[in-house]
């Protein structure tokens, strides 16, 4: 076992802190890490909180942490923050919200920068899940702005997804066209003592009950609708406490399995297929780069499929072979 | 270099950080935006900390840098204490500490000698600093 993962696994936030970094730079080595750490992984709630920017989520979270730090159960925290598509530098501001957990080594927060890459993130992400959850966190939030297809993926590894909503977010149509209704299983109307919130928290009981809002409504979960005030702290118990009862339920009908199983055969594929990528842009290099093969194509004298084709035929020939 | 290319890989994190009770924070706004410009990935503590966050916020985020931004005069009381925070948990070693702000000759031989690698005052530029993050970011086994 390396040193790290040793030291990591004694509770040295240090050595939890690195471990992450080297997660977030696939640094040489990072996989055998992880690999070490998912055995002693699966203790760890996993919560995912997501929404629109400015819609509170750092501040609830803070005060979320606090709350389970009451409760003397530790916590860990993963603030993904947007990077800039055209320098890759990144302002990661959700820690200024963490006000009340300043000073408590026993809330882990940590923020991370999407860092352009497609689908990275989401191995990222789940990877520096299991760091944390290997370290021995009791809870394990997932913070991120709710806008495209990347941070749904990764929310959608939480056991439990929050989906907070601004009061005054639009009318119907746009939490339609959000697509978060599929997703959240709690809704926390925040800045409820803003004009606009009940019409908010309305609105959004009707979309549920139309039904057709989720694809899975008829699993026996009705996603409750929260009014919170995190800044004051106000429904924050409410909050948490929607979250246990939807752990209970996930444990009482045996989806939290069924959910995990679906993760790690997503993480599963995830990896399959960034692996094989990785192989064919070797062999696409090794044959001298895509170039040529544009060229040719530009000029008729080949075809995108008759391009592939050559070079995974071989590699196709090589695996049947070891599959004898 | 285009971002794709650097996307795997080692990036330059920061924490620049307000210590102490110093409410003026346009120079660490302006140096957080200049630093994310470079292609760093920069975490701003927010205005008014205690040296144990500042300590725990650089220990969490495993930054490379950290820049601690102080015009208050408090910097002999402040810094020795997030320094001594930084080795409470083995980060002082591979952590670069620079600090913007006011600070005197005398101070800042004191400073130099506490382990702060550089101290920026007024005059200095954007560029100055950001070419002296790039070369002396600790380079880590990693």
């Amino acid at each position: 076992m390396s040193d790290l993962v040793e030291e990591l696994l004694a509770g040295k936030h240090r050595a939890l802190a690195r471990v992450i970094s080297k997660i977030e730079d696939r640094s040489p080595g990072y996989r055998d890490i992880v690999s070490e750490l998912h055995r002693h992984t699966g203790g760890a709630d996993v919560i995912g909180v997501t929404g629109s920017p400015g819609a509170g989520k750092s501040t609830l979270v803070d005060k979320v942490a606090a709350a389970y730090r009451d409760r003397d159960l530790t916590v860990g925290v993963i603030a993904i923050d947007p990077s800039s598509p055209f320098t890759g530098g990144a302002v990661l501001g959700d820690r200024i919200r963490m006000g009340s957990n300043t000073g408590d080594m026993d809330v882990f927060f940590r923020s991370m920068s999407a860092r352009g890459s497609l689908g990275g993130l989401s191995t990222a992400t789940t990877d520096a899940v299991t760091a944390l959850d290997a370290f021995g966190k009791d809870k394990i939030i997932i913070e991120t702005v709710g806008a495209g297809q990347n941070e749904i993926d990764i929310v959608r590894t939480a056991d439990t997804v929050a989906v907070l909503v601004p009061p005054d977010s639009g009318d119907d149509v746009q939490m339609l066209k959000a697509g978060i209704l599929e997703i959240a299983d709690l809704f926390a109307v925040n800045k409820a003592d803003l004009d606009g919130a009940d019409r908010t928290v309305q609105q959004l009981t009707e979309m549920l009950h139309y039904g057709d809002g989720r694809s899975d409504s008829d699993d026996g979960w009705e996603p409750p609708v929260i009014e919170t005030v995190a800044n004051s702290g106000e429904g924050v118990e409410a909050f948490t406490s929607a979250i246990d009862e939807h752990l209970s339920y996930l444990d009482e009908s045996g989806q939290r399995d069924e959910k995990k199983r679906s993760r790690y055969e997503a993480e599963i594929r995830t990896l399959l297929r960034a692996d094989a990528n990785e192989l064919l842009a070797a062999e696409l290099a090794a044959r001298g780069g895509i170039d040529q093969f544009v060229d040719d194509v530009f000029t008729r004298g080949s075809d995108p499929y008759t391009v592939v084709e050559e070079i995974v035929a071989p590699l196709r020939t090589c695996l049947e072979r070891e599959r004898e | 270099m285009s971002v794709d290319q650097q996307s795997d890989g080692q990036r330059i994190r920061c924490l620049v950080a307000k210590v102490g009770l110093d409410g003026h924070d346009r120079g660490a706004h302006v140096i957080a935006r200049a630093f994310r410009d470079a292609g760093f990935e920069v975490i701003y503590s927010g205005l008014h900390r205690a040296p144990e966050e500042v300590v725990q916020a650089a220990v969490q985020e495993d930054v490379d840098v950290l820049g601690i931004s102080i015009l208050s005069g408090a910097h002999n009381t402040l810094v020795p204490k997030i320094l001594e925070g930084l080795t409470e948990y083995d980060a002082f070693g591979d952590t670069l500490v620079i600090v913007g702000g006011i600070v005197p000759d005398d101070d800042k031989t004191e400073l130099r000698d506490l382990g702060v690698a550089e101290i920026f005052g007024p005059g200095a530029s954007m560029e100055e600093m950001i070419d002296y993050v790039r070369e002396n970011a600790p380079d880590r086994e990693r």
